[in-house]
């Protein structure tokens, strides 16, 4: 993938971008922009953007929860002039996308939610993240680490300069610090989403428990889940070659 | 050198072997070690021996805000305040302090403080602290705001006492339409406010500005780290075109005064290894929660402070380090003579009570500091000290 960068209303973002067709656009998790999305990429163009204030940005004024966020986000739409987009987010980055959607789906063709934050359920809560290291985390979110692809992803997170690190850390305590990386408000809007959507879970989630799927599966109106069982949080690690074909199958057929 | 007595108000009882299977005496140590049965038993003796302090003629006597630790027993610290006001005369009741971040009413601690201002009769010092990274865990208080929230909550309470009321206050944090104090602090303008701090050099700068001229205390930290920020201070003033006096600086430190040097050494060991190794005890993400700083002093912090800090777990490291003084009278007093003389603070917070110290200890130490040190004690940096009276 290709670095890039992209202005929206004044705001510098970095972005890595690949491919040629349908516009993918990928909302980043915990760990920041340079996540595995290559087999994304195929037949596609993504667009990956960092979220402001991770990185090397500082956390904007205007950036107090979530719902910024989102309207941030539909702002790159308006700026790029981006449409019938299949929107991608991963954790934090899946959040993001469930929040924009509730709030348009104009510019959307498909909705993919890769072990999104955002909603609980009562009987299991997100991980502290917070609390825990940065290396903890970044452990913490395959299923099993010695696995070529998640060994390889790990060495790549704990390689991160430390700045990025603590940068990034705090942008997502902004957003998710009270209450813990959801807004109980999330479940009321998501009967909104009248776009085609895919949920993707790793059974085995030790950061956003599996069992956080039921409020979208249950609220997005033809939702459909797929689970994966021997997969932590980081499924597009861990069964990249599965999440990427079935995204692939997902977005061909997702038709207005 | 003003001697105040500072007190947390430990849990004493803590079974020190939580450090086998817990990583923090803050916020996620279970309560199942804290006895219920015991909490009576240590309020009457830690409002006790504050008291004994006003007595013995300290000059001022400190409480403080720690939530969900075995650190301290005082999440509301101005209940303690109150209760002071009731059994103490003379002495300055100094809240250090309240953490102005956590609370979502500001108003609240002008009105408590203004409160006790008029209950003691005038005596009250207002600590304003943004409270320690554990904090924000304790509070579920989002600690990237933990700056903005302090300074407009500072804002608010001194508006609150000195502005005449009602007027609305509109901040990012916080929004009040009427703001309308009763009662009013009965110093005017308003009580002395401290800001105890671990040496950020941001705090040094605000603190240090010519529209506050705050007092400046370091508190815990190795006699380094002090003088380098009280250097800062002077230095802010001076840039600021007025000369820092030594009642604009305090310096507090955990003390152990014993007949002999030997003695002190036996009698504290235990007691301040305890607090600096499990009292204190909290993993680095704990201590400083994202956006709780820039990245850049983060990233200073973990380089600096948290390598003295895990290298000084004995009683010999932590008084070599200058973050402990313990000896007999005479050792004491050269040592406070040596440091006053190093830092220029005109305040000096003992605490004389540390973390398992028990109740016989802490008496010989209150009444052997209070006959064989204070006396001397005030005798230190005074000429600047009388000048420094107009000032503050």
């Amino acid at each position: 993938m290709q670095q890039a960068t992209i202005e929206v209303r004044g705001r510098t973002l970095r972005c890595l971008q690949a491919g040629g067709g349908p516009t993918v656009l990928y909302l980043h998790g915990f760990g920041g922009l340079a996540e595995s999305l290559q087999q994304l990429s195929e037949g596609h163009r993504v667009l990956a953007p960092e979220h402001p204030g991770f990185g090397e940005s500082a956390i904007p004024d205007w950036m107090m929860g979530v719902s910024d966020l989102a309207f941030f986000y539909l702002d790159l739409i308006e700026a790029l002039d981006l449409d019938a987009i299949h929107l991608v987010g991963h954790a934090v980055g899946g959040w993001i996308a469930a929040e924009l959607a509730i709030r348009s789906t104009a510019r959307l063709r498909s909705l993919a939610l890769l072990a999104p934050a955002g909603a609980v359920v009562p009987e299991v809560s997100i991980a502290d993240v917070f609390l825990t290291s940065a290396a903890d985390l970044v452990r913490q979110q395959v299923h099993d680490a010695h696995a070529p692809a998640a060994a390889a992803w790990i060495e790549a997170e704990l390689a991160k300069p430390i700045e990025h690190v603590l940068q990034n850390r705090a942008a997502l305590a902004r957003i998710g610090w009270c209450p813990r990386l959801h807004n109980p408000q999330l479940p009321y809007w998501l009967h909104r989403i009248d776009v085609p959507t895919l949920i993707a879970w790793g059974r085995e989630d030790r950061v956003v428990p599996f069992a956080c799927h039921r409020p979208y599966l249950d609220n997005i109106a033809g939702a459909e889940l797929m689970a994966l069982p021997d997969a932590g949080h980081a499924l597009h690690v861990e069964r990249a070659e599965a999440v990427a074909q079935r995204l692939g199958a997902f977005h061909a057929g997702a038709l207005r | 050198m003003k001697s105040f007595f500072f007190h947390l108000m430990p849990y004493g009882h803590l079974d020190l072997s939580y450090a086998d299977k817990h990583n923090s005496a803050w916020a996620t140590l279970p309560n199942a070690y804290f006895d219920a049965g015991l909490g009576s038993h240590y309020y009457e003796r830690y409002i006790r021996e504050l008291t004994l302090a006003d007595e013995l003629g300290f000059d001022g006597i400190c409480v403080n805000e720690h939530h969900q630790t075995a650190y301290g027993l005082m999440p509301a610290p101005n209940l303690i305040a109150a209760a002071l006001t009731r059994t103490t005369k003379r002495a300055r009741i100094a809240v250090l302090g309240r953490a102005l971040p956590l609370v979502h009413s500001p108003v609240a601690i002008a009105e408590e403080l203004a409160m006790l201002d008029q209950m003691s009769g005038g005596r009250v010092i207002a600590g304003f602290v943004r409270g320690v990274g554990a904090e924000y865990y304790a509070n579920a208080i989002n600690p990237t705001h933990s700056h903005t929230r302090f300074y407009e909550a500072h804002d608010l309470i001194l508006q609150a006492w000195t502005k005449p009321g009602p007027f609305p206050f509109r901040g990012r944090h916080f929004e009040f339409e009427y703001v309308n104090l009763w009662p009013k602090p009965l110093q005017q303008p308003h009580p002395p406010v401290w800001l105890p701090s671990q040496g950020s050099s941001e705090t040094v700068e605000w603190g240090a500005a010519p529209e506050r001229k705050y007092t400046y205390l370091q508190t815990f930290s190795p006699l380094e780290l002090a003088r380098k920020a009280f250097d800062y201070y002077r230095e802010v003033a001076e840039r600021s075109g007025y000369t820092a006096q030594p009642a604009q600086l305090g310096w507090a430190v955990p003390m152990y005064v014993a007949e002999t040097d030997e003695a002190a050494r036996r009698e504290a060991r235990p007691h301040m290894e305890a607090f600096f190794t499990k009292f204190l005890r909290m993993p680095l993400e704990m201590r400083l929660p994202p956006g709780y700083s820039s990245v850049g002093s983060i990233k200073r912090m973990i380089e600096q402070r948290y390598r003295i800090r895990s290298a000084a777990t004995t009683l010999e490291a932590l008084m070599d380090f200058g973050m402990v003084v313990c000896g007999s009278p005479a050792t004491v007093r050269q040592r406070l003579a040596d440091i006053q003389q190093q830092l220029g603070v005109g305040t000096l917070i003992a605490m004389l009570q540390i973390a398992t110290l028990p109740a016989d200890l802490t008496e010989k130490n209150l009444r052997l500091f209070a006959a064989e040190v204070m006396p001397f004690v005030r005798g230190l940096g005074t000429d600047a000290a009388a000048k420094a009276e107009a000032v503050v």
